[in-house]
Parts: C-alpha cells; structure tokens; sequence
C-alpha cells in the first residue's frame, strides 16, 4: 500500500537536528517505509542526514509518501508531530 | 617529587572558563584525526570479510555511545539528545549502507569506504545555508572518528576509563567525551582550543572542576605525567612548576577552597543587616547555562540578564522562537524568583540589515542599545514578544539600556503597549502586570531621575557605563583607566541622587555595575538605600555575607563621613578602614586583593 500526504512545516525552527531525529525516530516505529519529497529532491525518512540536507524553513511544503502495511497509521502520527510542530510549542 | 619528568618551567595563559586552582599529573587525550591507508581488496572473501569488519566496528561504537549515555552523569543528561543523533548518524544509510556499497562494489578496505561516505556527507552540508544545521557536520566526523578507531584496532580511549587523580590535556573535547567524565577523577582539563561557550567549558562549569581553555598548542609541550597547575580563575597553566611555585600555590588553593566553602555555606541565607534590612541579592548572567550556578551561590533571581548573546552568535537575526525558548528556561528555572530580561544593549553595526551603519566612529556615544532599537522597531518588537511570551513561565521584568531622556521612555512604551496589544490579537497569553524598568547610565537620565521615575516601574543603575559617561574615561585606554573611579565624589553623589528620587516616587532601585560585586562598595550602597544588588553568581555568597555583617545605623554614620570626602582617594582610603572595622571576621587580606 501506498500513500501520500502533503505536509506543511509550521515550526518556527524549521526541520532542525532534533525535529530530523524525531522524523526518524516516529519512521523506526512502523513496518513501512517512509520517504519525503521537497519540490523534486525525494528522501529516506530513516535518514537524520538526508532529512538534513532537505534545508526546511519554517513553511516549506513536504510530500510524505509510505510504502507498506501500516502506511496509514505511520502518515497519521507523522502528520501530528508536523501539526504538534514537533512538540516544541510553536 | 623526583620521579616527575624534569623539564623547564613554561606558563600559558589561556581563557579561564571554570574556576579553582588544581596541581596534578598531566593525562594526554589522544584526539587526534587517525591516520587512513588505502587499500585494495582481492577476491569476494576478502571482501566480504572486510564489510563484516565494518559492520562490527560500526556496532562497537554503538555499543560505546549507549554505555556513554547510560553513564551520564544525572546533571548532564539534559545533554543525552547528542548521543541518540550520533546513534541515529550511525544508521543513517549515508553513513552506513553508502560505506558498506563502497566496499562492495570499490573492493576497498572499510576505513577509505567510510572516509569517502563522510567526505560525500560533508560535500552536500556545505550545500547548506542554515548555519545550525550545517554545524551539525562536526557530530559526522565525530562519529566517524569513533568507528575508524574501532577499525584500526585502537583502544577507544575514554575518558571514563580513567581511574587515577589526573588534569586531562587534550586539542579539544567532544560532548561526548566530557558526557564521560569520571567526576572523581578528573581533577581540571585544559584544552588547545575553546572559548568561554564552547560545550567543554560549560560542562566544566556544570562539573565544577576548573577547566582552562583556548590554549592554542599546549598538547604540543606537555608530556604525559608531567605536574601541571591549572588556575581555572586566571586561565594560567603551568608546566613543570617548580617546589616554590607548588607551595606558593597549595597555599592559594586551600586559603580558596577554605575561603569559598565557609563562605557558600552560608550563601544561602538571606542578605539581611545586623538591624533587620533586608537587600536582594541577584546575579548577573549572560547566558542560560548560568542560572544553575547563579542559583547555587545563593542568588534570589536574575538581576540583569544579558541578551546579546543570541543575536552575536550567527549571522542572522534570532527568530522569537529562539529568542522565547531561551527565556522561558531561564525564567522557569529561576522561578519563583525574578528575572530581569534587559532588551539587547548593542549597536546597529551587528545587523547586517542596514549596512550604511557601518563602523561608528564613536560606538560608545553611537546607535546602539535602545537608540538602535527605536530605529528599528521590527527587531525590538521581536525581542519585546519573546519576553513577554516567557512571562507567564515565572516572574519576568523587561529592562531598557541607554536610556537618555523621557521621550525615549514614552516611545519604549508605547513600543510595549503595542506588542501586547499584538498578543491579545494574537490570543497569546503574557503576564499584564509585567514591570518595565529603564538602566540609569546615562549621566543625563541621572539629571532627570525624578521626571523618568514617573513613567518607569524600576531603576538599575549601570555604574559602569555611568562612570565611564560622567567621567569622560575610556576604560580601554591605558593613558586614563586610572581615572575610571568607581569612589569619585560625583559617582557616589550621582547614586544618591537616583536612590533618593526612586525613593520618592516609590519605585524599587537596583544596582547592576560592578560596584554591585565589590567589597569595598557593599556597605555605601546599603547604607544609600540601594534595594537590588545584581553581580557575578561567584561573588554572590561574600557580599551576602558582608551585608549580614553590616548594621544599617552605623554605616549611615560612616556614609555621612564618606560625603564629606572631596577626592575619590580620600573616598578610598576611608572605605578601607571602614570596610575593616565592619567585616573583621572577613579574611582581609583576600578580600582586599579581590576588591581593592
């Protein structure tokens, strides 16, 4: 199964260090795997240095795509870590 | 003694960023970069051998991080996230599958494959814009460091592996190696290179071991187990001491060690007189990583906290959420005393957004501080929203530098006003009753005390702006540093003018200059009335005690008696004697040396 989401970084720090950690980490949790687009440069989700390179400021459009069983509930907690601006309050 | 390696004495001077004085054997910590061959792998099961060597370097240094996390000491495990990131590095397929598919398909030895995996990583972080985030290439080389001594065989040299007394001389020191730290025996470190917020210092700082760093090539001339002195206080290193200089210094560390623990001790009793007037005592800080210390010598909050810091650190303007984390921590943990947040005090020249600001010529008497901020509304405004959102984690005051008029206070104001009408907009909550207080340090604002008090909450009286404005002194220029006096009639006769006008209209009067932290000064402010004194968290727990020694009645005799003195010398020599006969249980003689 494959699924895709867009995704919106609300986050004032953007997609930092420790927010790439968090990307990576919730992706470790599922069976699918997860991959994220910005414009045309596509990247492993289990990768904390290619979720780096993406170079997210706060705004930036991102196309989450998941491949496997639980694509549905790994996009889901995904998109509420972007909505939770990774739990740094804003 | 004898069995020291002999050697000629040679001092250094470094930057002192945590401090004591320690005398012991020097340990070398080999961090340099390890030496890499290349080399070409013949047949598949060369090859293959040579990815499962990899593998299990890979897997050791894991296993290394984990045990350095679960080892932590419990005060730093704020620090843990660097090591789950050096594990995530690990995994990371750039880093591992890209070396092993090297090996593979290259037929190379695994330390040129993950050589060439880091060369490749470091090729798209420069790429990079975001300084932050283009940082974080140290933590790959550090990770890679670690793997390639894996692979070569090396002892991983760690630094909780040391179970003897020794002062550890390195080029530098990672987050992990001081996360490592067996804190009962690592007397001191000191290291090539740092600076005073560098990570090591911090945790030298959080530690409490003195630690000196910036040394430049000190690795190069100390040998392993040489006796080393390292004064953490003054940023001198010594190698090779010879007896008298050991005893010259065993003696200055245990008058220091004696001097500090009575008086800690007691750091955290009130700053009460011997007849009941109670004064409050704050510190000074500039960074977030103080307030621990601020409070473990006795602080009862946050007198002035300096906020250039952020804005001086990289090349862009701080967001307000940097600026909002940073004072939230601060006030959450000094919570439930205050902390009084002072608006950027700096000039326009940092900001790259209008260059023709240039080089001012005169960047004392330029636009900086508040001026800068009422010409540029928009950075202010961010500052001004970040402090006020910290406001309802703890007890915060705002507090503006330079000011030099009432029109700037009405146009601060209105500034403020505007800000938290944007949060109500914006539905963020800030604390309403928030106090907003103006430096006195402008010899102007002095002359018009009495019209700003009306329009301000407090005062803090910056003395060492003040000194430098009203004496026209460069403290800078060796031909007249001499004349910077802190006891010069005009000074003392100026604090009294702010004290008495603060007194009338009922508003609370600070103290945040050095005067604050000296010694000799402590008994003149109490005795004027000075509600707030606001210094550097070390020296908190000896004017405490001054303070508990003094009794109001008679020093606002000896303060009449000041008055009277015409020249700041004669000012000086009175401050003595009378200093003497206050405190006589102080130990004068290091207590003269400190503040005289």
């Amino acid at each position: 199964m494959e699924l895709v989401k867009k995704l919106r970084i609300e986050n004032e720090l953007g997609l930092h260090a420790r927010a790439a950690a968090k990307i990576v980490a919730l992706a470790g949790q599922y069976k699918a795997s997860l991959f994220l687009k910005k414009e045309e440069q596509e990247v492993e989700g289990s990768s904390i240095l290619s979720i780096l390179t993406l170079a997210c400021p706060r705004g930036t459009e991102l196309v989450a795509r998941a491949t496997g069983e639980d694509s549905e509930m790994l996009l889901s907690a995904l998109s509420s870590l972007f909505e939770q601006k990774f739990g740094e309050g804003k | 003694m004898s069995e020291r390696p002999a050697g000629k004495l040679k001092k250094w001077k470094g930057i002192a960023v945590s401090p004591g004085i320690v005398i012991g054997k020097a340990r070398l910590v080999d961090r340099s970069r390890v030496k890499i061959l290349y080399q070409y792998l013949i047949g598949e099961h060369q090859v293959i051998k040579e990815v499962d060597r990899f593998k299990e370097a890979l897997e050791a240094a894991k296993q290394q991080i984990n045990d350095i996390k679960n080892k932590m000491p419990d005060q730093l495990k704020k620090h843990a996230f660097i090591m789950d990131t050096h594990l995530m590095i690990m995994e990371d397929s750039m880093f591992s599958t890209a070396s092993i598919n090297t090996i593979l398909q290259e037929k190379i030895n695994a330390e040129w494959a993950l050589k060439k995996s880091v060369q490749d990583i470091e090729t798209l972080f420069t790429q990079i814009e975001d300084p932050y985030i283009k940082e974080r290439i140290v933590d790959v080389q550090y990770v890679a460091e670690r793997v390639l001594r894996n692979l070569g065989g090396k002892e991983q040299e760690s630094l909780s592996e040391i179970n003897e007394r020794v002062i550890i001389v390195a080029h530098e020191l990672s987050p992990g190696d001081t996360s490592s730290i067996n804190i009962g025996k690592i007397m001191g470190f000191i290291t090539d290179v740092g600076g005073r917020t560098s990570h090591a210092a911090i945790m030298a700082q959080s530690l409490k071991i003195p630690a000196v760093v910036g040394l430049e090539n000190v690795t190069q001339h100390v040998q392993e187990g040489c006796l080393l002195i390292v004064d953490g206080g003054t940023g001198e290193v010594m190698i090779h001491p010879d007896d008298d200089l050991i005893i010259q210094y065993q003696e200055r560390q245990l008058r220091q060690e004696k001097f500090d623990s009575s008086i800690l001790r007691m750091g955290h009793l009130p700053a009460e007189t011997t007849d009941g007037h109670r004064i409050a005592v704050r510190a000074n800080i500039e960074f977030l990583e103080e307030v621990t210390a601020a409070k473990d010598h006795g602080a009862e909050g946050i007198g002035l906290y300096r906020t250039e810091f952020l804005y001086l650190r990289g090349p862009r303007v701080p967001t307000e959420e940097e600026l909002f984390e940073d004072y939230k921590q601060v006030a959450e943990i000094i919570a439930p005393n205050p902390v009084t947040i002072r608006t950027m005090d700096m000039g326009g020249d940092r900001f790259s957004s209008d260059l023709s600001l240039g080089k001012q010529p005169n960047p004392a008497l330029g636009l900086r501080a508040i001026r800068f901020c009422l010409r540029e509304p928009k950075i202010f405004k961010t500052q001004l929203r970040a402090i006020l959102r910290a406001s309802v984690f703890g007890k915060v005051q705002i507090m503006f530098p330079m000011i030099s008029g009432l029109q700037e206070v009405l146009d601060t104001r209105r500034i403020l006003q505007e800000v938290m009408e944007e949060l109500d907009r914006g539905g963020l909550p800030f604390d309403r009753n928030i106090k907003a207080g103006i430096m006195i340090e402008v010899p102007s604002a002095v002359a018009v005390a009495d019209i700003l008090a009306k329009h301000t909450d407090f005062f803090s009286i910056g003395t060492n702006d003040l000194i430098q404005y009203a004496l026209a002194i460069d403290r800078g220029n060796e031909h007249v540093a001499f004349m910077y006096q802190p006891f010069h009639p005009a000074i003392l006769r100026m604090i009294r003018q702010v004290v008495e006008v603060a007194k009338a209209a009922g508003i609370k009067v600070a103290l945040c200059g050095e005067m604050a932290g000296d010694p000799l000064c402590t008994f003149i402010l109490v005795a004027l009335g000075v509600n707030e004194l606001s210094l550097n968290p070390g020296g908190i727990p000896m004017i405490k005690k001054i303070i508990r020694s003094i009794s109001m009645e008679k020093a606002k005799g000896d303060l009449e008696e000041i008055f009277r003195q015409q020249t700041a010398s004669a000012v000086l020599e009175l401050v003595k004697q009378k200093v003497e006969s206050l405190i006589p249980d102080v130990d004068k003689q290091f207590l003269l040396a400190n503040g005289g």
